[in-house]
């Protein structure tokens, strides 16, 4: 059976799971989730969470970033993991004893306006959009490999898919269907790493081998990646970042991030006690992590493979690493899953001095480019994008064809099943939240389904578009919707339980000034709603105001946000009394009903 | 009824109080451990690398699940302790 044969097969029967179970566990409407959604286990809410969260760029991006950056890039691994500990411990228990579905819902109840729900429904649409584009760059490079078809036509093939699942099987609200998402997810991620890690260190579990020492070259598996990327230019995997401040901001803004992002709050409604909302974010976490700690090992392994595939003689113990790389392997011979990655154009070779070896450097560092002119290179020749890392890992490291197959399933599960979910929490926040409680009160209720499909719809264009015409890879893509959420939702939610004194005026205010602090800088150096060519600085570290990267900005965002807040609200009046008494009964677990239907 | 609301600070309070130390740690291995006290464990090694590495790419991780679970069995007790569980 050929490899696109077995491909096809794992993918199908991925999807025959999913639908079958959403076929078994659908008692009646849609409705049922969140009446059954009341009676679910933490433990089976936290797996469901996981997979609803881990999404391409978990998946697929994660690995890649960490295998160019190395230590630099650990921030998307503290992250995404830490916003679940401030989620936990400061939003979760309490959002879940007020007791309604959406995020917009308990803003505009605690910040008594109809203003401040519509500023929220506005943050939760353009951090939902921009985290979408990085679903959709995600699935694009699964569907163009397992299909073998171009990059463009694999977005295209995945809007439509996400189209069909997110309108017509409203999958994403059976918990079920989620659970076997997260195990498909899970055993095609860990499945290569754990023969890989076995491969290369004979330590079979990833996160302990890759801290194992190397069979071929008897030395420390990183200690060995470090020799061979420092041999050709590239930074020490391990180096320390000159910049602290940024990589400081960027996990604390990946972090709060995470607690302000919509479709992972709502899940925190579904369980039946406070207290379980508390268990519930710590299963989610242990679930998360079972990727999240495979991930690192998974990056150095395949940075390590992907560079002795290229020089097969710096594999083993080496005394002299000038000989060693002299010749790297020739174009002709090139393996086949170099081959088949060439097709969808994310892995370019380019013989610059027509010596029909692919020589592979950092041609960018200054301090190198004498020895690379010695060897006779005439610059790097192999760009390889990151997102394929993960997919090609199991073909760089020769394994059966099924994992192959495995991991192109789990791959499209991480994509679909987040954007499916970010595209109901977008059409909820219009036809719901927009149009029923703002905008048109009186609108029936197949009006209100016409209006979530026909936004769903738009969304997904808007979405496919920039995914043609990304401003990054998809993780970092991810990281700005990250940065929106942080600096606009975060906040609100976390003053509205913690603090009394905040009034509706200081909220709107302060979620306005966060969002648009955040924008303004992400646009001058992403360019106009992520337009190419139309930034007005150039993205680089020079440019940055003291060193913070765009992505970072999102946690300086959320200071301006409480700092604006504060201010106004301490001019302005004190909140009514029956909004305090809300406050009141929100810190008080005493008295959780089941949450009620909106 | 005053007694209730005291009783409701008294609990808020200590939730508080918990919630710094919780985040105190949080924030300890992360931005100290991995990032901004990363030189200072320089000299620690962790199989080829060194234990800042390790607290950045593993350890935090590991940190973060364990303090949700002490949270959550913390404020189990208290919820009990002032008679505000469900």
């Amino acid at each position: 059976m050929s490899q696109f044969a077995i491909n096809l097969l794992f993918v199908g029967a991925s999807f025959a799971l999913y639908i079958g179970i959403a076929i078994w566990a659908r008692a009646g409407s849609t409705k049922d989730f969140y009446v059954a959604g009341g009676g679910v286990h933490p433990i089976t809410n936290g797996m469901a969470t996981a997979a609803d969260w881990m999404s391409a760029a978990s998946f697929i991006s994660m690995a890649g970033l960490l295998a160019t950056g190395g230590y630099a890039n650990s921030s998307f691994l503290m992250g995404w993991t830490g916003g679940y500990v401030i989620l936990a411990l400061l939003l979760a228990p309490y959002l879940r004893k007020f007791g309604k579905f959406t995020v917009p819902d308990f803003i505009g109840d605690r910040f008594y306006s109809t203003t401040a729900r519509t500023v929220a429904v506005v943050c939760l649409i353009v951090a939902s959009v921009t985290y979408v584009i990085g679903q959709m760059t995600g699935a694009g490079v699964a569907f163009s490999r397992f299909l073998e078809v171009s990059n463009t036509w694999g977005i295209w093939i995945a809007a439509i898919i996400v189209f069909l699942y997110a309108v017509f099987g409203g999958m994403k609200g059976i918990t079920y269907t989620q659970v076997a998402q997260y195990i498909v997810l899970i055993i095609a991620y860990t499945i290569p790493a754990v023969f890989i890690a076995f491969q290369l260190t004979g330590n079979p579990i990833p996160m302990f081998g890759m801290f194992s020492t190397h069979n071929e070259s008897g030395l420390p598996l990183l200690e060995k990646l470090s020799e061979v990327l420092v041999e050709l230019g590239f930074r020490d995997y391990a180096a320390d970042v000159d910049n602290k401040l940024n990589m400081v901001l960027f996990t604390l803004s990946l972090m709060v991030g995470t607690a302000g992002l919509p479709h992972v709050i709502i899940r925190f409604f579904t369980v039946p006690k406070v207290a379980d909302a508390r268990w519930s974010a710590g299963w989610a976490l242990v679930f998360i992590a079972l990727l999240y700690l495979t991930a690192p090992a998974v990056a150095s392994m395949a940075r390590l493979n992907l560079m002795t595939t290229i020089y097969p003689e710096a594999a083993g113990q080496v005394e002299n690493y000038e000989e060693a790389m002299a010749e790297p392997i020739l174009y002709e011979e090139r393996p086949d899953w170099f081959r088949t990655w060439e097709e969808t154009g994310l892995i370019t070779f380019n013989d610059l001095n027509d010596d029909g070896r692919i020589q592979f450097y950092n041609d960018a560092n200054p301090d190198f480019a004498d020895t690379a002119e010695a060897r006779g290179w005439a610059g790097n020749e192999l760009e390889v994008n990151n997102d394929i890392l993960v997919l090609a890992n199991p073909e760089i490291a020769n394994l059966p064809p099924w994992v192959i197959g495995l991991i192109a399933a789990g791959g499209i599960a991480a994509a679909l099943s987040t954007a499916a979910g970010l595209l109901l929490a977008i059409s909820s926040a219009i036809s719901h939240d927009l149009i029923k409680k703002t905008i048109n009160p009186g609108i029936s209720e197949k009006g209100e389904m016409l209006a979530a499909r026909i936004s769903m719809g738009g969304a997904i264009l808007l979405a496919t578009y920039l995914g043609l015409n990304p401003p990054g890879f998809a993780a970092q893509v991810v990281a700005l919707a990250f940065g929106i959420a942080g600096a606009s939702i975060f906040p609100a939610l976390m003053m509205g339980i913690f603090s009394k004194r905040v009034n509706s005026k200081g909220a709107v205010a302060g979620m306005l000034a966060g969002l648009i602090a955040t924008l303004l800088y992400i646009f001058t150096y992403l360019g106009w709603f992520f337009i190419g060519g139309t930034n007005m600085l150039p993205n680089t570290p020079d440019n940055w105001v003291l060193g913070i990267s765009p992505l970072s900005f999102g946690a300086i965002g959320a200071m301006i946000n409480f700092a604006v807040a504060f201010a106004v609200s301490s001019v302005t009046e004190e909140p009514p009394q029956e909004i305090q008494d809300l406050v009141e009964s929100v810190r008080s677990p005493k008295g959780a009903g089941a949450a009620v239907d909106h | 009824m005053a007694d209730e609301k005291s009783n409701a600070a008294a609990y808020w309070k200590a939730n508080v109080r918990l919630i710094f130390g919780c985040l105190a740690v949080w924030a300890l291995v992360s931005y100290g451990f991995a990032i901004l006290l990363r030189p200072l464990l320089a000299g620690i090694p962790i199989g080829g690398t060194d234990l800042g590495f390790w607290f950045a790419q593993q350890g935090s991780i590991l940190t973060f699940i364990g303090i949700i679970f002490f949270y959550a069995w913390k404020m189990n007790k208290l919820d009990e302790k002032f008679g505000l569980g469900e």
